[in-house]
């Protein structure tokens, strides 16, 4: 089987822009990208710089843009790409973090996230001589977080970090949860404080992008969204995030559907509200898209919130 | 000139642990290693790790285990050390956030494995080894270990049989630097590429062994060089034992469970020197298909695949085309891991402390994990048993250095000397012609002929054409030339620096096989078919002459209260 790679180029030692190179690659039939990559490396051109180590989705080390979506190359089977989005496959380095070589980029940014989380075990109270009683369902909750083996592929395609570099990101978060609902740990509330702050869980746009990115069905986002439920049922966290939810829960509930007005004072609240929201207002206002400041319920609505009843929120 | 008390080369397991345990002591401890440490290939370990934490288990149990599984040549003394500190060892990982799966109880839960009289695998589901290395690197952020990650070691500073630190390239930017240490702890891991193909990775080229070679220290029983039964033909890599463990069948293409026939008590789970050497067997004798024979996981049930064997499911699915859940998916003997190493004391030592020189060691250097040999796994390892290996012995070279570190000052050198040698090195590889030989050919052609002629089965012949190929490759060597003469990620450089690593160590596996004139472990000679205790019940010790050549000698196996015994499963 052959293919063709469309490889972005950059040396900085070069002095050259970043610019496209096409190479040729003969590959077994159930070849990788990585496996392409390597033979161009080996056989073509051995400037070519990428990480790469176990060829096993296990290293985390090739993470890469495919065809504009961050996958792990040793992953990325050839035939299957070829079938699905034609011939020509484009590689490229990582986005949402500096390019040091061609494929390879710097994760710095990306450790120090991670790190700032604290990502270790805070036990409470004295520890036991052998090992934690905890249940096997609790161990296996927190082994699909620790499936995560940091390829930064999530980080890569996140949404929010191409405009908010200061977001802690999917993967350091999903590593907070792994924390934050271990039952061994002893610092889930001051935990669940920290996730909450600005920059933490609540940053999230809820955009599926590293839902979808992710090797090792780890769902960041979903860990996102655990770290959430757990902040809010301990009261922790009393942000606009939060209130924005519960404006939507109650404005469904009693109306059965959304009322964009009153969501936007209970996001904001008195005296905010009028300031933050005038500018907007004012332009829907222009494009004649206000939402009606009286809200009507739909016929209805008393079934509405049974269901609500029902499920207990 | 960066300077730290104690120095670990190798960020994988056996390295943290080291590094952990040094630090703990109140070191100033770093660590260098060529890539971050999380992409350590311990990572790859699916199965499990063992320790005897179930009521019904004994650390003696595991130890005999463990002894008859290394075909008797593993110290005694070495792998009671091993066995005894697992459980205690296993519990702390656990304290430190290792999710392990648990019993109804609560308590950790142990698994069958290949070679094991009882359950006696700790896991993780199949991604045992990731969750061991993140957790440990966990704790290294906690305690703000220093790491130089992404720097590449050129060689260890060596003074009067002193260690004295080492010189290092910072491959993101090629900046060579001296690093200055009182105790040095080689914790590199294995040497897979020196095979092709192999379950290791890319990186897993042979380095500690190499530097400790070159260094002065001894490479001790190297010919001993495991296959895993169940590899993957596209690309060498690993499906767990797990799976066999948990149940799982090896049919030939008669759809035989012919295990049945080579261990009527063990079967599938005979330990891996046994299962190979069946299949190898099996295709020989034309009951393989493509030169693979099958492993069937399909009475297993969904359940079971895709809690405990999910990572396989999709190694499977993703490097063989084949739904373990609906088909047997083909395997074969692949290159796995190697029980020789550099050789040590219980404590991590290369040199003897003793005093007698027994053996020809380097003071003030260290090593554990898979490039060192202590030596617990002898002629075969049990699986679960290299996870455990890197735990307790890493902990234990970690304490060994602190010892020493605290009795020793800094060694003065000169700094410049060291530095100027790697980079003549380095400017004499940029400055060859181009179009000269490509490295990964010379590569491909240790690696096909190391897998040809000292694999499963092994004889005289193919053993020394094996050899041969590895010295020719060498005298081949000054001929390669680079594509890339740039500082910045210079992988080509990295290949032709790690090549000649890998043929110094090819050499010393060829010459210590083909002297072992017996079968033993993973050392099965067609020509000497049978274990000669009378003759061989000895390690393999070899280092390296002031003339670059080889010198093979031997050593006692050390035995406290087992007897050899006829090995059968």
């Amino acid at each position: 089987m052959d293919a063709t790679f469309k490889i972005r180029r950059f040396d900085p030692e070069d002095k050259q822009d970043p610019h496209y190179e096409d190479f040729n690659v003969e590959l077994p039939e159930y070849g990788s990208v990585l496996e392409g990559l390597l033979d161009i490396r080996e056989q073509q051109d051995g400037t070519l710089s990428l990480r790469c180590s176990c060829k096993s989705a296990i290293c985390g080390s090739c993470s890469m843009k495919i065809n504009g979506e961050s996958r792990l190359a040793c992953k990325a089977m050839v035939s299957e790409i070829k079938e699905l989005e034609g011939d020509l496959i484009t590689i490229e380095p990582m986005g949402n973090m500096p390019v040091i070589k061609d494929l390879v980029v710097d994760m710095d940014s990306f450790w120090h996230k991670v790190e700032s989380v604290e990502p270790y075990l805070q036990p409470k109270g004295p520890e036991p001589e052998k090992e934690y009683l905890v249940s096997n369902d609790q161990m296996m909750t927190l082994a699909v977080a620790m499936n995560c083996i940091m390829c930064g592929a999530c980080v890569s395609d996140c949404t929010v970090l191409e405009v908010d570099s200061n977001f802690l990101g999917p993967a350091a978060l999903a590593k907070a949860f792994r924390f934050a609902a271990d039952p061994r740990d002893g610092a889930q509330e001051k935990r669940l404080e920290m996730y909450d702050q600005p920059d933490g869980v609540w940053d999230c746009t809820r955009c599926f992008m590293c839902v979808q990115a992710c090797p090792k069905d780890v769902a960041p986002m979903e860990r996102i969204m655990d770290i959430r439920s757990m902040a809010v049922e301990k009261g922790i966290s009393k942000g606009r995030g939060m209130k924005h939810i519960q404006g939507f829960i109650n404005g469904v509930k009693h109306s059965g559907r959304l009322d964009e007005f009153g969501l936007a004072r209970k996001t904001y609240g008195f005296p905010l509200w009028p300031f933050m929201l005038a500018p907007m207002g004012i332009r829907r206002l222009l494009r004649k898209r206000l939402p009606p400041i009286f809200h009507k319920s739909i016929a209805g609505a008393k079934n509405v919130k049974k269901i609500f009843e029902n499920l207990g929120v | 000139m960066p300077q730290h008390q104690v120095l670990i080369i190798g960020g994988g397991l056996a390295g943290m642990r080291a590094a952990q345990k040094a630090q703990e002591l109140g070191m100033d401890v770093a660590m260098v290693s060529k890539i971050f440490p999380t992409r350590s290939h311990s990572a790859a370990a699916q199965g499990g790790v063992q320790a005897a934490v179930s009521d019904d288990d004994s650390w003696e149990a595991h130890a005999y285990d463990t002894i008859k599984g290394s075909d008797y040549l593993g110290d005694q003394d070495a792998i009671e050390i091993l066995c005894s500190e697992a459980p205690g060892d296993i519990y702390s990982l656990e304290r430190m956030g290792v999710v392990f799966n648990r019993t109804p109880e609560g308590k950790i839960d142990a698994r069958a494995f290949g070679g094991t009289s009882v359950k006696r695998t700790c896991y993780v589901a199949d991604q045992t080894g990731q969750v061991l290395l993140h957790v440990m690197w966990e704790q290294l952020m906690k305690s703000q270990l220093k790491v130089y990650s992404e720097w590449f070691v050129t060689e260890l500073i060596i003074e009067d049989n002193k260690v004295a630190g080492c010189v290092a390239i910072e491959i993101p930017t090629g900046k060579i630097e001296v690093f200055r240490a009182k105790a040095v702890i080689l914790a590199t891991g294995g040497i897979g590429q020196v095979y092709s193909p192999t379950t290791n990775g890319l990186v897993v080229t042979a380095d500690g062994q190499a530097l400790a070679y070159k260094a002065g220290a001894t490479l001790m029983d190297m010919e001993m060089v495991q296959h895993h039964p169940t590899t993957m033909k596209a690309n060498g890599v690993l499906l767990t034992e797990g799976a066999r463990g948990e149940g799982a069948y090896l049919l030939n293409s008669k759809g035989e469970r012919f295990m049945e026939k080579y261990a009527p008590n063990m079967k599938e789970l005979a330990s891996r020197d046994v299962v190979s050497r069946a299949e190898t067997m099996e295709i020989r004798e034309g009951r393989g298909v493509d030169g693979c024979v099958f492993l069937d996981l399909r009475h297993l049930g969904r359940d079971l695949i895709m809690t405990k064997l999910s990572q396989i499911y999709e190694l499977a699915r993703d490097y063989a085309n084949t739904n373990i859940l609906e088909a047997p998916v083909p395997i074969q003997p692949g290159h796995h891991y190697i029980m020789g190493g550099i050789k040590t004391d219980v404590d991590g030592r290369t040199w003897d402390q003793t005093g007698s020189n027994r053996w020809a060691g380097v003071e003030g250097l260290f090593a554990a994990g898979e490039c060192a040999n202590v030596s617990v796994h002898g002629g075969n390892r049990l699986g679960g048993n290299s996870l455990l290996d890197t735990i307790v012995f890493g902990r234990r070279a970690g304490e060994g250095s602190v010892g020493y570190a605290q009795s020793n000052e800094y060694i003065q050198f000169n700094e410049e000397q060291a530095k100027k040698r790697t980079e003549d090195r380095i400017k004499e590889l940029f400055s060859r012609p181009a179009g000269g030989l490509r490295s990964a050919n010379l590569r491909n052609e240790m690696g096909t002929a190391m897998n040809e002629g000292i694999a499963v089965f092994r004889n005289q012949d193919g053993m020394q054409k094996a050899l041969d190929t590895v010295r020719v490759v060498r005298e081949k060597y000054p001929n390669i030339s680079l594509d890339n003469k740039g500082k910045i990620f210079n992988t080509d450089l990295l290949a032709a620096l790690e090549l000649e690593y890998m043929l110094d160590v090819a050499e010393v596996i060829g010459v210590g096989a083909v002297e072992r004139k017996e079968s033993r472990g993973a050392h099965a000679r067609e020509d000497y078919p049978e274990r000669n205790d009378a003759e061989y019940l000895k390690h393999t010790m070899v280092h390296k002459s002031d003339d670059g050549s080889p010198i093979l000698g031997y050593m006692p196996v050390t035995m406290t209260k087992w007897e050899p015994q006829v090995r059968t499963y």
